[in-house]
């Protein structure tokens, strides 16, 4: 009995104990059921999140960029494919087989496999590792036909920019290259490997244009990073499609018709609508090339070449405009009252200012000459003497009517301004006061005068247009989709010069070119109905000194390159009714004879394709006007 | 038993082997069924949608598991009565053996290569360690009970194998082996002071303890600590167990469609981890009918307990139900970031052998001890007294 009571007191015993247990356990698990409900309904949200943030990863994807395309709708620019081929390290048993098997088909020097097998280090093992870039034809199919022995290789294709004219148009559309550190803006798109934005030219001016909308990929990754599939794909929206006013037939003739020198340049404008019809700048570069990316070598040759291959010179160089600039002179004398006709002056081939002589270019003088005979025998002292009656001043503000001496605003970066000096302008600039003679030298176009051959394009279009503010442009529109928009044409402002000034400029021009003692007589047109009007122009680069003078060097021919004159042209054609002007730089020409041949060939080219009058790429009109160039 | 008429009115403890079928608790088969099914599942999705590797092979292992369940349930618990030290003694063997082999092989060695399971005898300790403290204190009076002399021997016996597996080192089977013996001390009697006194120092011993811990094992406790202190790193499963845990919200992303878990951000999720899963693919509902289901298991185990009129099987059984209830609370409090990740899998969930083996095996003997809840056991283990 004692036993048997001894276990139910044990029994009682153990069943306050089992409760005292039991509620403990009730407790513990009710912690987990709180921390339960804590995790999946107070803090779902945020978990949710956190799990969504580790599954999904978001790619950019690379819009097409816009071509470029010439008045006709010739493309300029576009994008290629581009083939390359890449290696998925996990898809090889041996990577190092691989890659002696491709170094057989495709040349694969030491330089490559130290990248890719720092790529492949660096990568996780189902990243696609570039082997090599822009493959050709060849290349491609021979590795298509040899796969089964490159385990883990395979093709891939890629758009790479391509310029089919190449050298002839670089200096307008520029190039494209990989986005550098300091043009990163926080956009995520720049920072894609393998994006590249537009660096210099069309390319850089419009790249927002022709950038177009990135586009998205969502996909989901599982912890490794890798892609598991496609969630969600948002294709971004193609660039514009720019649309130049260029002529690329005619662009290409320039630019092939300057490098019948070491370095020069030309624009072509349309004088009715400001259309840069062509704007060619020597020597030009591959502009491809950089999109490939240049060699250390190719570089180097490009920034020491001494003719300056990727400066475009139509709008970054400046130069002394020489005699071209007499025109402006002789409608500022004209405006101050001095009569084209009526007032001459006496050559005899110097003139003395105080104890200074200031030659004429002719040694034996002029003798008498009036206005228009002082422009077409290129005469210094006519220049001279009206220069020293109005002054500098005046001489710099019709400068700047003309265009000079401030931006033209071309849809182009890295445009220069060039210099109209006045006496505020030395004062400011240099320190010291004008000096009286330092008016006869600007008058001849030498001195501080300087100005871009797209600055004289402007002011012999905006003479030629009878005194208009011709604007010079570079895009007529763009085309979006289907959609195709003009910019407008503004109407060019009158710039208040009488016509009877604009017609002795006129005469004086006519009479360079088409007057057998005018000083480009030789290189006229001789086609009826194309005949050009033109100015002649000699810019020195240095001081003709006595010694030299007396020793009898004169020749430019016989100086070294760098010490020779530039030789300028502007002109303007058909002579009656004119459409087309024209400005040519030689740099070191040994002088205008260098320009005006070039100039003349041409105008004749111009006017050949007429491409002002062809009809060009339709466009519907916009109310976007661009390009009111300095004007507000 | 003429002595004891009223007792006769109960029926007879000793009953056949066909009554013995009929008696079986089913409603607690049918839960542990329910529960391995759920698990079966959980393993199919974890392996994307496929019975390789794990689920066939569980699913093999319950099978092999629930025929030893019931055969356990059918044997006479005097039988086990008898073979419990042997038991305790060939389980401590084992753990001894892997020891040896232990130190010479390299780092944590936790199990005996069997070629058809990885024998883990610390996973069989647990089962063993309630075993033979339920038949020590079977045999220990209610005054002696109050002696602290005849805590000593049960003290050791617990002691031991606790040093062994805390050498191996596993601090999360030590753990429990440490509370499913107190849980057994506790209902024994022993007085409630004496507990205090164990707590007591055992959280003095702490620092002391800290200093024996492997880096990882010190790591594991730091990033219970300060959760958020390195989640790529040391942190990076809990981290990324909660995020599963969590983003399932209250009805769950679906059926194989846990993100967390199927683009392998989860760690173990076949294994200790696979809770998470559970609750990232069928929320916080999913998570509650699993614990319910286990809550129903744990009160058939007291309840069986209560009914026992021995005091081997009352103990046997209420040990065994809080190792049960150790499984299932240490590791969804682990998995959710509420102790420290110490590598304890959930009881007929997770992938394992070992585990399912032992676990079952216990459920059995708990059934056992309801199947002969009226058989008598002397102090000494001699039926009839």
């Amino acid at each position: 009995m004692p036993m048997v009571h001894e276990d139910q007191d044990r029994h009682k015993g153990f069943t306050r104990r089992i409760l005292m247990l039991s509620c403990g356990k009730a407790a513990l698990l009710s912690a987990l059921v709180g921390r339960m409900y804590y995790l999946q309904v107070i803090e779902a949200e945020k978990y949710k999140t956190l799990a969504e943030d580790n599954r999904v990863n978001l790619r950019l994807l690379p819009p097409r960029r816009g071509n470029i395309l010439d008045r006709f709708g010739v493309e300029v620019a576009n994008n290629q494919q581009n083939f390359r081929v890449v290696v998925v390290k996990e898809q090889t048993p041996d990577l190092m087989a691989t890659l002696d098997a491709l170094a057989k088909l495709i040349k694969l020097s030491e330089h490559d496999y130290k990248r890719i097998l720092r790529d492949v280090k660096r990568k996780r093992g189902f990243v696609p590792v570039t082997v090599k870039d822009n493959l050709s034809w060849d290349q491609v199919s021979s590795i298509e036909v040899n796969s089964a022995d490159l385990p883990g290789a395979s093709i891939e294709v890629g758009e790479t920019r391509f310029y089919p004219y190449g050298a002839n148009m670089s200096h307008i559309l520029g190039y494209v290259a990989a986005v550098s550190e300091k043009e990163l803006t926080g956009d995520p798109l720049l920072e894609l490997p393998g994006f590249r934005i537009g660096k210099s030219g069309i390319e850089k001016y419009h790249d927002s244009d022709m950038r177009g909308q990135a586009g998205t990929s969502e996909f989901e990754v599982n912890a490794y990073g890798r892609v598991i599939r496609e969630l969600a794909r948002n294709e971004g929206g193609s660039g514009r499609e720019m649309i130049l006013t260029v002529d690329a037939g005619l662009q290409t003739f320039v630019q092939q018709r300057l490098m019948s020198e070491l370095s020069a340049a030309s624009v072509v404008i349309d004088i009715q609508n400001g259309d840069v019809l062509a704007m060619g700048s020597v020597p030009g570069y591959d502009p491809s090339a950089f999109n490939l990316g240049l060699s250390n070598k190719q570089w180097n040759s490009l920034i020491t070449n001494p003719y300056t291959p990727l400066t475009n010179k139509a709008i970054a160089g400046t130069y002394a405009p020489g005699s071209t600039f007499k025109m402006v002179v002789a409608l500022a004398a004209m405006k101050e009252g001095i009569g084209a006709l009526s007032h001459t002056a006496y050559c005899p081939g110097f003139m003395k200012l105080g104890n200074a002589r200031f030659h004429c270019w002719k040694r034996g003088g002029h003798g008498t000459v009036n206005m228009i005979e002082g422009l077409q025998h290129s005469c210094d002292i006519y220049f001279y003497d009206v220069a020293r009656r109005i002054g500098v001043d005046k001489i710099a503000e019709m400068a700047n009517k003309f265009g000079l001496g401030e931006k033209v605003d071309i849809d182009l970066p890295g445009e220069r301004s060039g210099v109209i000096p006045t006496k505020a302008w030395k004062e400011a600039n240099i320190g010291e006061p004008w000096q009286g003679g330092e008016t006869l030298v600007t008058s001849i176009g030498q001195g501080f005068v300087l100005a871009t051959p797209l600055q004289l394009g402007v002011m012999v279009a905006r003479i030629a247009a009878g005194g208009k503010k011709v604007i010079p442009r570079l895009a007529r529109g763009y085309r979006e989709g289907e959609k195709t928009v003009a910019y407008a044409v503004p109407e060019f402002e009158d710039l208040g010069i009488p016509q009877e000034h604009m017609k002795m400029i006129y005469q004086g021009m006519d009479a360079v070119s088409n007057n057998p003692r005018g000083t480009a007589y030789k290189y006229r047109i001789k086609e009826e109905g194309w005949e050009l009007a033109g100015k002649t122009g000699t810019a020195q680069v240095r001081r003709i000194t006595l010694a030299e003078r007396q020793a009898g060097i004169f020749k430019n021919e016989d100086l070294p390159w760098r010490r020779r004159d530039h030789g300028l042209f502007v002109a303007y054609a058909p002579v009656d009714n004119p459409r087309y002007a024209c400005a040519v730089i030689v740099e070191h020409g040994g002088g205008s004879k260098s320009a005006a041949p070039i100039a003349r060939d041409i105008l004749l080219e111009t006017q050949r394709r007429d491409p002002a009058r062809t009809p060009a790429l339709p466009l519907e009109q916009s109310a976007e006007v661009i390009n009111l160039a300095g004007e507000s | 038993m003429g002595q004891q008429p009223h007792y006769l009115g109960r029926h007879n403890p000793e009953i056949t082997l066909g009554q013995k079928l009929w008696q079986l608790n089913w409603g607690m088969i049918i839960l542990i069924c329910m529960i391995a099914s759920i698990g079966l599942g959980m393993l199919y999705s974890a392996a994307n949608a496929s019975f390789d590797p794990w689920a066939s092979r569980q699913a093999i292992r319950f099978a092999v598991g629930f025929v030893m369940m019931i055969i356990v349930a059918l044997v006479d618990i005097r039988f086990w009565f008898r073979v419990s030290y042997l038991f305790y003694f060939g389980a401590l063997v084992l753990l001894v053996g892997v020891e040896v082999m232990g130190s010479v092989g390299m780092g944590a060695q936790r199990w005996i290569d069997l070629k058809f399971i990885q024998l883990q005898p610390s996973e069989l300790m647990k089962v063993s360690i309630v075993f033979a403290l339920a038949r020590y204190f079977h045999g220990v009076s209610q005054e002696d009970i109050g002696r602290i002399t005849f805590l000593i021997i049960p003290l050791v016996m617990v002691l031991a194998p606790s040093v062994l597996v805390l050498r191996q080192p596993d601090l999360g089977t030590t753990g429990m082996l440490i509370m499913a013996s107190g849980a057994v001390f506790f209902c024994a009697g022993v007085r409630l002071w004496k507990f205090a006194v164990v707590v007591v120092s055992g959280l003095a011993a702490i620092p002391i303890g800290w200093q024996f811990l492997h880096t990882y094992q010190k790591n594991r406790v730091l990033i219970f600590l300060n959760p958020e202190q390195d989640p790529l790193g040391t942190g990076y499963h809990i981290h990324q167990s909660k995020i599963a845990f969590g983003s399932g919200g209250v009805f769950g992303k679906g059926f194989l469609q846990g993100s967390q878990s199927h683009l392998n951000f989860l760690p173990e999720k076949q294994t200790d981890f696979i809770f998470t899963m559970l609750a990232e693919e069928f929320g916080m509902v999913g998570g509650l009918v699993l614990l319910g289901l286990y809550i129903l298991l744990m009160v058939y185990g007291l309840a069986i307990s209560l009914r026992s009129r021995n005091q081997f099987g009352r103990l046997l059984a209420i040990g065994l139900t809080f190792n049960l209830f150790l499984y299932v609370f240490i590791n969804i409090a682990m998995i959710m970031g509420l102790v420290p990740v110490v590598g304890v899998p959930l009881p007929l969930i997770s992938y394992g052998g070992t585990v399912m083996l032992t676990v079952m095996v216990g459920l059995g003997l708990v059934m056992s001890v309801w199947l002969h809840r009226d058989i008598k056991i002397s102090r000494h283990g001699v039926h009839d007294e």
